[in-house]
């Protein structure tokens, strides 16, 4: 740090070097300000951990300080060399010397820009009728707000629609889904389209524009935010076990089953857990497949005490407080655990279930009049379709991916899209309520405000002589924020500044240099990579 | 934490505690007790001059006392506030002694031993209740031998070790190795003062101390008390000595530890303590595992736990991964036991589930993932606010009201709640402030009405 700061003191324009131990703490901040005040800074180039948290916290700081907070660059010797270099230190430190260096040649030539303020519009849309998404409806109607509620299939409910009883309490799914229903129909502010789709949308915060095909044709709607609650699919499992969905069925079967009642010629239940997941294909566990095991284990005991239930596990994920007491309910039911190592799994036949008992060591055959299979949640096959449609991403086992997986677990990336429920990880009940509530908490924010700041970092039509309206940029541009405009100078691009995202790709394309990024101009760039060949 | 001191709609009252709450949703009053800190808030810019000059040092809590800091101080380094407050219970001045050091370095005259608690009224439309859990205190365990072992820690106190800015800087030095080292210390200081007596004898008699002492070990000047004084001196100085040899032989061969020992369901899922799962500390322990491997990467961790619950988004793919790549080893079995063996290491008896042997293992520390406990004073902050508790003592809600209360307008998120990681309870925290925000902001259509 010592030889950072002092080498940091020998570079060009730097006047003032500070050294603090958490630039970020109150006191690190403060030193900040009255740098910019004492020497009267009129460039801050903070070098420490990542801008993806703490740029604006810097850059806000420079504006109370009186400095345009565009005039602040960071350089993220953290992630870049710190961590990434945790073994060769002197060579990490020379590192850090020359993104400094450049950091401090770029910041150099920045330029103050002003944010730009754009209007909100008063209305939300939620992609999705289950739990999830009437949650989320009810919760922004209640708040006043304007909702949109798109479903694919007939009816409202999604996964409700195929569950008998809840845990850990067991109320009744179908209750619950009137109830919820009742209140989004009853509820004036909320528009609902069942056997509708999102087909395409345009916009960007605030004032997005959706295409909803529904019953009777597409309908083009302005809407502030965007909830996404497409919750996910229990996946089947042909080929596995035997599965036919008579003898061998998923848990989620069973729900209909149990709702019917339980024949009562069936006296042996076999369950097996993972099944399709936690291998190679889909690597993940899928979080609630061991509890509704579980439930359901107990259901059939409560409606035949003499039904036989074995559950052939691997790790019961029976987390947190209601799980682990409705686990050690089970077992005093009389539920059995037979734990089985995943290179013997159990082997189906004719009128029993083979497996190894790997905590007994030995094997066992379990009479079956019934198996169970727990297969896990998958996103939906179309979750790529809409992930393209709203341009957000997916993770690598096709659910949707949050913006930040520990900070913003509901929010994408891209403002004013937000997620809850099973589109972005299996989630139950009180999970699913939790999230639909906290996303309509986060999408309400910007609604309440009314509008939102968005950052100037943005493409610009620096030489407009020199821009001869071919449109590359335009068909390039992946937010829509670019479009020719015919003015009297010929055929013009024109940026939609609140739709650009500074992404640059336009300004790498145009081969006549006419746009440019604010804060990444060919000149700052050039400045930096000059630095460092120095 | 920033955001949160920083926020214009956000009044942060730190270091307070909520005494009564009267009226209901809507319309709460709510009397909060702003404790003395014998700092001005107002006045008191976080610069840390009075923290340098105290010169008395206490067990610092925020490295769960495997370091120190001064009797006036800031929690930790980023807290926010920044504001230091003295702590009665050490500061030399408000016990009675002479002192006040502060007090003169303070520049901003912040610095009030007069200072008194504050009490404030707040009137608040809802109310969210976010007092998080206390980390179980393993001692209560008597098989798992906590501070009788001084290489087993608690997560947490593992948690500090591992990071840079705590008490060693993020290398895993032992706890038993750490009190050789500041034994050292103490006799290094101790010889240093000793040294400083010894040279003035010599320079008063001009003559070695080892020479004369040799001389009064023959028989010479034994009646003399000044002499008889220096050769205590000197002896003195020789055992202090030979301890000090022998203390830094032992210390030559320290190393960083590097066969770790994780114990998963230390009082969770255990019918003495807490029956439920805590949830976290299989990824906790997996977390600290992995980061203590890129440290060192001579590092194998081994993590007996009854289930392993890798449940959330990556991680079970991180669970593997650790396996893979960080040298972590997943055994199935509840440990029984820790002993002490050689050289201060902890012995692990535990029966491996799936090879079906009792076995003992030797480790160079062992980490207790401790069970989420419900916070101490948690009894007593649900009488004020009225809320009912479950049986644990977790602040009670419902699977489809997840963050509501028994009292409306009153809401819970996080571990106050049961227990969860960091993703859940953000997300419940933004849950809370969805149902708070529903009562606490009318309505636009009702603000008209409350006009006409």
């Amino acid at each position: 740090m010592e030889a950072l700061s002092d080498y940091s003191e020998t570079l060009p324009n730097v006047t003032f070097v500070q050294r603090n131990l958490y630039s970020c703490s109150e006191g690190g901040i403060n030193e900040i300000k009255n740098g910019i005040k004492e020497q009267n800074l009129n460039r801050v180039v903070v070098a420490s951990c990542t801008p993806r948290t703490h740029e604006p916290l810097f850059r806000s700081s420079c504006e109370e300080a009186g400095l345009n907070p565009y005039l602040f660059e960071m350089v993220n010797i953290r992630d870049q060399c710190s961590w990434v270099h945790m073994r060769e230190q002197e060579d990490g430190t020379a590192k850090a010397k020359d993104l400094i260096r450049m950091g401090v040649a770029k910041a150099a030539l920045l330029q103050p820009q002003e944010s730009i303020t754009s209007e909100v519009c008063a209305r939300a849309l939620v992609i999705g009728g289950g739990i999830a998404g009437m949650t989320a409806s009810t919760a922004l109607a209640r708040r006043g707000y304007e909702v949109v509620l798109v479903e694919k299939e007939e009816n409202l409910g999604g996964m409700l629609n195929h569950l008998n009883k809840l845990g850990p309490t067991m109320i009744d799914a179908n209750d619950l889904m009137e109830e919820k229903i009742q209140e989004i129909v009853q509820h004036a502010n909320i528009t609902v389209f069942t056997q509708s789709r999102v087909t395409a949308v345009q916009g960007f915060i605030g004032k997005f524009e959706a295409d909803i095909e529904t019953q009777s044709g597409v309908k083009k709607i302005d809407i502030g935010v965007i909830l996404m609650a497409t919750g996910g699919n229990a996946f089947v499992p042909e080929g596995l076990y035997g599965y036919d969905g008579q003898r061998v069925i998923t848990q989620l079967e069973m729900e209909q089953l149990l709702k019917n009642g339980l024949d009562s010629d069936i006296k042996n239940v076999v369950m097996i857990q993972c099944v399709g997941s936690r291998n190679q294909e889909r690597p993940y566990c899928s979080r609630i497949c061991c509890q509704t095991a579980v439930k359901n284990a107990i259901l059939i005991k409560d409606h035949n005490p003499d039904t036989r239930v074995s559950i052939i596990y691997r790790d019961m994920q029976m987390y947190g407080v209601e799980n682990e007491e409705m686990f050690r309910d089970s077992k005093a039911k009389g539920v059995r655990y037979i734990h089985y190592d995943p290179a013997r799994p159990p082997q189906m036949e004719s009128d029993q279930v083979r497996v190894y008992h790997s905590l007994l060591g030995r094997e066992m055959a379990l009479p079956m009049d019934l198996v169970v299979l727990s297969t896990p949640l998958v996103a939906p096959e179309d979750a790529g379709i809409t992930s393209q449609i709203l341009r957000v991403p997916v993770d690598e086992n096709g659910f949707f991916l949050e913006g930040h997986v520990k900070l913003k677990p509901l929010d994408f990336a891209t403002d004013g899209i937000f997620l809850c429920g099973s589109a972005r990880f299996p989630a139950n009940i009180r999970e699913t309520v939790a999230q639909g509530l906290g996303a309509a908490s986060r999408a309400s924010i910007p609604l309440s405000r009314g509008s939102v700041v968005v950052e100037p970092i943005i493409s610009v039509l620096a030489d407009e002589d020199a821009c001869r309206g071919c449109g590359l940029c335009v068909a390039l541009c992946p937010y829509g924020a670019l479009e020719i405009r015919h003015t009297e100078k010929g055929r013009k691009v024109h940026v939609i500044d609140v739709a650009c995202k500074g992404c640059g790709v336009c300004a790498a394309t145009c081969y006549q240099h006419a746009l440019t990024i604010n804060s990444y101009t060919d000149q700052q760039l050039e400045a930096q990579i000059d630095a460092f060949l120095d | 934490m920033l955001d949160v001191g920083r926020h214009p709609n956000i009044a942060l009252l730190a270091y307070s505690e909520v005494e009564k709450v009267d009226g209901q949703a809507g319309d709460f009053k709510v009397t909060v007790r702003r404790k003395r800190r014998y700092v001005d808030e107002d006045k008191c810019t976080g610069c840390g001059a009075c923290a340098e000059k105290c010169p008395t040092m206490v067990p610092d809590a925020f490295n769960e006392g495997l370091g120190s800091r001064s009797a006036i101080y800031s929690y930790f380094a980023q807290g926010i506030p920044s504001t230091h407050t003295i702590d009665p219970d050490f500061c030399r001045k408000l016990n009675g002694k002479k002192c006040g050091i502060c007090e003169k370095v303070c520049q901003a005259d912040a610095i009030n031993f007069d200072q008194e608690d504050r009490i404030m009224e707040l009137t608040v439309g809802a109310i969210i209740i976010a007092v998080g859990y206390d980390v179980f205190n393993p001692s209560q365990i008597p098989e798992y031998r906590y501070r009788e072992i001084q290489n087993v820690v608690t997560a947490i106190e593992f948690e500090r070790l591992l990071s840079a800015s705590g008490p060693t800087e993020g290398h895993l030095d032992r706890p038993s190795d750490r009190a050789v080292e500041a034994e050292i210390a103490g006799f290094e200081k101790n010889l240093k003062k000793s040294k400083r007596t010894l040279e003035k004898l010599e320079k008063k008699y001009d003559e070695a101390s080892a020479q004369f002492y040799n001389k009064y070990q023959q028989g010479q000047y034994q009646d003399d008390e000044d002499l008889k004084k220096w050769a205590d001196r000197y002896a003195a100085y020789l055992t202090v000595t030979k301890s000090l040899d022998d203390l830094k032989n032992k210390a030559e061969s320290f190393s960083v530890a590097k066969r770790l020992a994780f114990i998963q369901c230390v009082g969770s899922r255990d019918f003495r303590f807490y029956p439920f799962c805590s949830g976290y500390c299989c990824m906790h322990s997996i977390k600290e595992a992995i980061i203590a491997h890129e440290h060192e990467p001579e590092t194998t961790s081994t993590i007996f736990g009854m289930d392993i619950r890798a449940v959330s988004k990556g991680f079970e793919e991180y669970k593997i991964r650790g396996g893979n790549h960080s040298n972590i080893t997943y055994v199935r079995g509840r440990v029984a036991e820790i002993t002490e063996g050689p050289g201060n290491n902890p012995v692990v008896i535990y029966e491996d589930t799936q090879k079906r042997q009792v076995e003992s293992q030797e480790f160079d520390m062992v980490i207790l993932a401790t069970a989420c406990a419900p916070t101490k004073g948690i009894v007593e902050l649900a009488k004020v606010f009225g809320v009912e508790l479950d049986e644990y003592n977790f602040i009670r809600t419902s699977p489809l009201s997840p963050v509501d209360t028994t009292i409306p307008g009153i809401f819970v998120c996080g571990c106050a709640e049961s227990p969860m990681d960091v993703p859940e309870s953000v997300a419940q925290a933004s849950s809370a402030a969805e149902r708070a925000a529903e009562i606490a902001i009318p309505l636009e259509s009702e603000k008209e009405k409350a006009v006409a």
